[in-house]
């Protein structure tokens, strides 16, 4: 729907990233392919261990040792990048592809005045000038919505509270305008007031600027008010994507359907939670076909052997047996 | 005091059972009046004379008051720093209140005997709450020796692998570490440990905050579940509003210490009276009613070492009116809600 219009800005296929360990290479990530439109937000969900923020990892290429990308590729705007050197890496890092984690007090430097940092990473990637960094640095602060900017340029993190340090993050991560954000749970630190405003800001910034944001998190919730598309995870690959409201609405994964199931309403008190029984499998212990088959209450033998593939259209299910077809656009 | 109170204001307040038949209505378990917790955050008393500075209270909780009925979910909401884990230690004994007092009432247990409530707590990290050098058996047996609730090591284990069951566990995880369960897992073994001392009250400081919704969902179902059983109390401390709206009979939302609206959960949910209220279940991310247009609620939570003057709200109220900023308004009484706002 919206992926095949035009040329995606961000597109992976077929990623799969192995840890090498002493009991021999773990699959973490397995055959992962996704694409995201210029300007558009796509939500990663999934529970720990679902692979979902090593994606990003990849994406920006801070993927560590003994991790590695063992196959498939990642293209920003028609460039690959999963093979670029090191140096080549660093420089489209900040530049084009921005990131914001989720722990804004480690993200910051406790010993450098925010104003600075911001200028430094102005000046390391825009050719402007010492006084017109801080200029676009003051700003950016502005724009993020932090309250007398023109003082709180010069103070330090720990003087701000961890709202406005996610929003300082939020002004060094669009610092060079790049086309593509990632976000790796960039609320979950904050609770449920400052979460709201973070969103807003987060996807007004998009819209005006036209940045496309990855947005990884656990939290159905913030997914569910923030992103345009989603794709749910699990066990290290993605088992539905589509627009954020069929994918809420009409889950055609029984693992998207338990999900959403199982997230207790604010609006109606039931007696008892819908709940996926058992775990998540480790990574030795993916089971053959698909991985979610022993939890799921429609596996057949069939499941138990042939891996589901994912269709890569707008709402699309790696299931067998679906529980709706998914409505193609 | 001689009466069926167990007061935790008395330094060596030492349960006194005194058979009296409780009043069939009358179930009441924790009954917490006026009770305050203020922190002395002062800079050291010489440079405090040097730099001429007051001294600094930071108000935790402030005048808070409930009563919590036997075999009901009482849940305290809040955002981070408004006391809430705060009045969840005080419940437990680990923090004296300053003034006002906690008291339980001594309740008839199933098998006969009446005393005072055995009071446990669950926490929020259960990757920090388990001993990780210890065997899942003797986290559980702990309890159970120490307040020799079983006569010999035989008991011990028969009980051990009976809580083990209880929470959905095998009898055969009691040799294994914690280390090779998981998070959800773990959370289970933090319950089986809390029913080993055969507790009526349960405190459960964000029990599931640090787990997966579909790990969650079984937390949540289980704790329902033995609430059924055994007829636990449970003091239910969150931020998560959905969680505690499928968890909770009764519910205070706080805010820099304060109860702003308490009563029956069905009520404040549905009609919630305080602007906090209203603007928290409209700011909390809705997956049933994805990107609705909403408007976040602008300010922060200001320091509770200096809170405004008035209504502690009234910086980030939208119907704040001159009077919110003088006069604080108290805790009113309408209907089955208690409500602190002057336009409630």
């Amino acid at each position: 729907m919206t992926a095949s219009a035009a040329q995606p800005l961000l597109s992976v296929r077929d990623l799969r990233i192995v840890f090498d360990g002493r009991h021999g290479p773990l699959t973490a990530l397995d055959g992962v392919s996704f694409d995201i439109a210029p300007g558009e937000i796509l939500g990663m969900v999934g529970e720990s261990g679902a692979g979902k923020s090593l994606t990003g990892t990849a994406v920006i290429g801070l993927l560590e040792p003994p991790g590695r990308i063992a196959g498939g590729e990642i293209h920003l705007a028609g460039q690959r990048i999963d093979n670029l050197p090191a140096e080549q890496m660093r420089r489209l890092r900040g530049r084009r592809i921005g990131a914001i984690f989720q722990d804004p007090l480690t993200s910051l430097h406790p010993l450098l005045k925010v104003g600075d940092q911001l200028v430094e990473t102005i000046l390391t990637h825009l050719p402007v000038s010492r006084a017109e960094a801080r200029k676009r640095a003051l700003d950016l602060l502005k724009e993020v919505g932090i309250p007398a900017a023109e003082t709180r340029i010069d103070h330090f993190p720990h003087q701000f509270s961890g709202g406005m340090r996610q929003r300082v993050v939020i002004a060094l991560a669009l610092c060079a305008e790049p086309s593509l954000i990632i976000a790796d749970e960039p609320t979950t630190a904050l609770d449920v007031s400052i979460q709201a405003q973070i969103t807003t800001l987060l996807k007004r910034l998009c819209r005006e600027h036209g940045t496309a944001i990855m947005l990884v998190t656990h939290d159905m919730g913030v997914i569910a008010e923030t992103a345009d598309r989603v794709a749910v995870m699990y066990a290290g690959r993605i088992v539905e994507i589509g627009p954020v409201e069929e994918v809420t609405r009409r889950p055609s994964h029984p693992y998207t359907a338990g999900l959403m199931a199982s997230i207790p309403s604010v609006h109606v008190r039931h007696e008892h939670l819908n709940q996926i029984d058992g775990a998540m499998p480790r990574l030795n212990a993916i089971p053959p076909g698909c991985a979610f088959n022993p939890r799921c209450g429609r596996a057949e033998a069939f499941c138990r052997e042939n891996k589901p593939g994912l269709p890569l259209s707008g709402h699309a299910a790696a299931c067998h047996f679906p529980l709706k077809e998914a409505a193609h656009a | 005091m001689r009466d069926n109170v167990t007061t935790l204001t008395q330094d060596q307040a030492m349960p006194q059972p005194v058979m009296i038949e409780t009043a069939p209505g009358d179930d009441i378990i924790l009954d917490v009046a006026a009770a305050c917790c203020r922190f002395d955050v002062s800079a050291p008393a010489l440079s405090r004379l040097f730099s001429h500075e007051p001294r600094r209270i930071l108000r935790a909780v402030e005048n808070v008051s409930f009563t919590v009925k036997r075999g009901t979910t009482f849940s305290i909401v809040g955002e981070s720093g408004c006391g809430k884990s705060t009045l969840a230690r005080m419940v437990v004994g680990l923090q004296r209140p300053t003034e006002g007092k906690l008291s339980f009432r001594d309740i008839r247990r199933a098998d006969g005997t009446i005393g005072p409530p055995r009071v446990q707590m669950i926490f929020q990290d259960p990757y920090a709450s388990l001993n990780p050098r210890w065997r899942v058996g003797d986290i559980i047996a702990e309890p159970i020796r120490e307040l020799k609730l079983r006569s010999d090591e035989a008991a011990v284990q028969q009980r051990v692998g009976d809580l083990l069951e209880t929470v959905g566990l095998s009898r055969t995880d009691a040799s294994r570490y914690p280390h090779a369960f998981s998070g959800g897992q773990r959370q289970r073994i933090s319950i089986a440990r809390a029913l080993a001392t055969e507790a009526d009250f349960l405190v459960c400081d964000e029990p599931t905050s640090a787990l997966d919704v579909s790990v969650q969902a079984q937390i949540l179902n289980l704790m329902v579940r033995l609430q059924k059983e055994f007829g636990l109390t449970y003091l239910f401390i969150s931020h998560n509003l959905s969680v505690v709206r499928h968890m909770s009979d009764d519910l205070a939302i706080m805010y820099l210490g304060r109860f702003v609206e308490a009563g029956p959960a069905e009520q404040v949910f549905t009609q919630p009276q305080h602007p906090y209220t209203r603007l928290l279940l409209d700011t909390i991310p809705d997956v049933e009613r994805p990107n609705r247009a909403r408007r976040p609620m602008s300010g922060e939570v200001p320091s509770p070492i200096n809170p405004p003057a008035g209504c502690t709200f009234n910086p980030r109220c939208a119907q704040a009116a001159d009077r919110c900023r003088v006069e604080r308004p108290e805790l009113r009484q309408l209907g089955d809600v208690r409500v602190s706002c002057h336009f409630a």
